[in-house]
């Protein structure tokens, strides 16, 4: 065999190992999509967004207490969580690249980043919640806030290394001081992949389960009051999931399936919005 | 070519970095209003030398410079010195067009908002003028609010030489501005430094000898640290003094 057709032999062979591999992961995904669909629609009505959730056993309810909750819920850990996201990876990324506390932080941020989200619930309900006497809202929002900071952080980081430095010395040379450099040029470069670095980790947050299970908990009515335990959508998910009753399985079901949509057109915005910060 | 009025003046000056020695007892003034090549093989320290006249090297902290470098008589190396003032009179060009992301009449406009406060109509007039300066204004005029990403390289070139030249420096250094240039946009922005000539300090590094000799008063020839021979550019390239210059300029070496 010559070597031309040794290579496309080879070429054939890892293009069809890739062709398999993403076969594995989309017949997943699909069959994941087809289940939520198939029992989501069944349970979907207008009652979901307008009812509250129902005691065992009711025929009707609905999940406007735990949606109210959840976008309380991730609305304020994303205004806790971005800027100091966004500060602390500009100071990775511009003032920390090589002292000693920028390494540190790099690397604690690594470990948060890695950390089971379990973990953090259980930190969170060990040094707010069981001294608070109370499960809260403002504990679930410290348990996201745990969660997305360090993504923030990572590809804020990320995204102003990929900065050309050549970018950054044009900026100084026109007599521009650093903070002027960072705020007008390399962040406004790095602005779409910070923004969809923003919006993948809100997309992250907003699916937890364990960190809200140990700190916000939840709560079968209607509540907007931080200071007390809040109905979100992943905890009510899962006790109804996990519930005798047809109904509340139902209405599970159909809060999955909410929540798959809002997850997943978050991401579609990501993308779209890098690609056109891109292509100009 | 008589009127030799130094500006800039290197007094026995080294550079390191680290603790390499790039820059070996350079003794050179630069002349005023006129253009200054350097050349010389790749590593010669030409392009170092120009990012000392800004102060460039102060961004990294194992670079350091030693001896006196005059600028208008002030010795710019004083720990004294204001980099943003110093940097508000020595403008630079870079290799690469350096776009920022951001309006043609912004990426003009970002520079002057650093030293000067002035209105809109006066800002209009100051982006206008630097446009023109820099050959593009025909070519951007309707198009002000477009990215400076969206131009063409040899326009993106000539939006960063218009943007130095919008804070009004004295000095205007240009490192390698065309290696990344079509031949076209280079024989634009030659042309454009011509023009300049008369206002501004021009000082350029250069790969290429023939832009050298086209474009410059006076040409300095280094190599491995060291400044062999300074001159004007007819003599540098008609009958150099020295063997070593001669030898590179000739395609012997180098």
């Amino acid at each position: 065999m010559n070597l031309l057709s040794r290579r496309k032999l080879i070429n054939q062979i890892a293009l069809t190992l890739s062709m398999l591999a993403m076969a594995f992961g989309l017949f997943w995904l699909a069959w994941i999509l087809y289940t939520v669909l198939h029992l989501g629609l069944a349970g979907l009505s207008l009652d979901i967004f307008t009812k509250m959730t129902p005691p065992p056993g009711a025929a009707d309810g609905g999940l406007l207490n735990a949606l109210a909750g959840s976008g309380l819920l991730v609305v304020v850990s994303t205004l806790v969580g971005t800027p100091l996201g966004i500060l602390v990876g500009v100071y990775l990324a511009e003032y920390g690249r090589t002292s000693w506390l920028g390494n540190t932080t790099r690397y604690v941020n690594d470990l948060l980043l890695s950390a089971p989200s379990i973990v953090i619930g259980l930190f969170v309900w060990i040094v707010v919640v069981s001294r608070m006497g109370t499960y809260s809202g403002w504990a679930g929002i410290l348990a996201l806030s745990l969660i997305m900071i360090p993504v923030v952080v990572r590809t804020t980081e990320n995204m102003l290394q990929l900065v050309p430095n050549t970018l950054r010395e044009a900026a100084y040379a026109l007599g521009a001081p650093k903070r002027k450099v960072i705020m007008s040029v390399t962040l406004r470069a790095a602005k779409s992949g910070v923004v969809t670095g923003l919006l993948l980790a809100i997309a992250r947050i907003a699916g937890e389960t364990a960190p809200l299970l140990f700190t916000a908990l939840s709560n079968p009515f209607w509540s907007v009051d931080l200071g007390k335990p809040i109905a979100n959508l992943p905890v009510t998910i899962n006790s109804f999931a996990m519930s005798p009753f047809v109904e509340w399985q139902q209405i599970a079901w159909a809060g999955v399936l909410v929540m798959t949509a809002c997850v997943l057109t978050l991401n579609v915005i990501a993308r779209i919005f890098f690609r056109q910060e891109q292509s100009h | 070519m008589n009127n030799f009025i130094p500006q800039i003046e290197f007094k026995n000056f080294n550079f390191h970095y680290g603790k390499y020695h790039a820059l070996k007892s350079i003794n050179q003034s630069l002349p005023k209003h006129k253009v200054t090549a350097f050349i010389g093989p790749s590593g010669c320290g030409k392009s170092t030398l120009l990012r000392t006249i800004n102060r460039m090297y102060d961004l990294y902290p194992d670079q350091r410079a030693d001896g006196e470098l005059l600028l208008d008589g002030n010795n710019i190396l004083s720990p004294s010195v204001d980099l943003n003032v110093l940097r508000s009179k020595v403008g630079m060009v870079f290799q690469k067009p350096t776009p920022f992301p951001m309006s043609i009449y912004d990426n003009i406009a970002f520079g002057v908002r650093l030293h000067e406060n002035m209105g809109k109509a006066d800002m209009d007039e100051r982006v206008e003028w630097a446009l023109r300066k820099a050959a593009l204004w025909d070519e951007v005029k309707d198009k002000l609010n477009k990215s400076g990403m969206s131009l063409s390289g040899g326009q993106q070139q000539r939006l960063c030489i218009a943007r130095g030249v919008a804070v009004k420096p004295e000095v205007l250094l240009l490192d390698e501005p065309t290696s990344a240039l079509d031949p076209i946009s280079t024989m634009r922005i030659e042309e454009l430094i011509n023009e300049l000539q008369p206002e501004f300090t021009i000082v350029i590094v250069t790969h290429n000898m023939q832009q050298a000799a086209r474009i410059s008063d006076y040409t300095a020839y280094m190599y491995l640290g060291e400044l062999i021979e300074f001159g004007e550019t007819d003599q540098i390239f008609v009958k150099p003094s020295k063997k070593q210059t001669e030898d590179y300029i000739t395609g012997r070496f180098g």
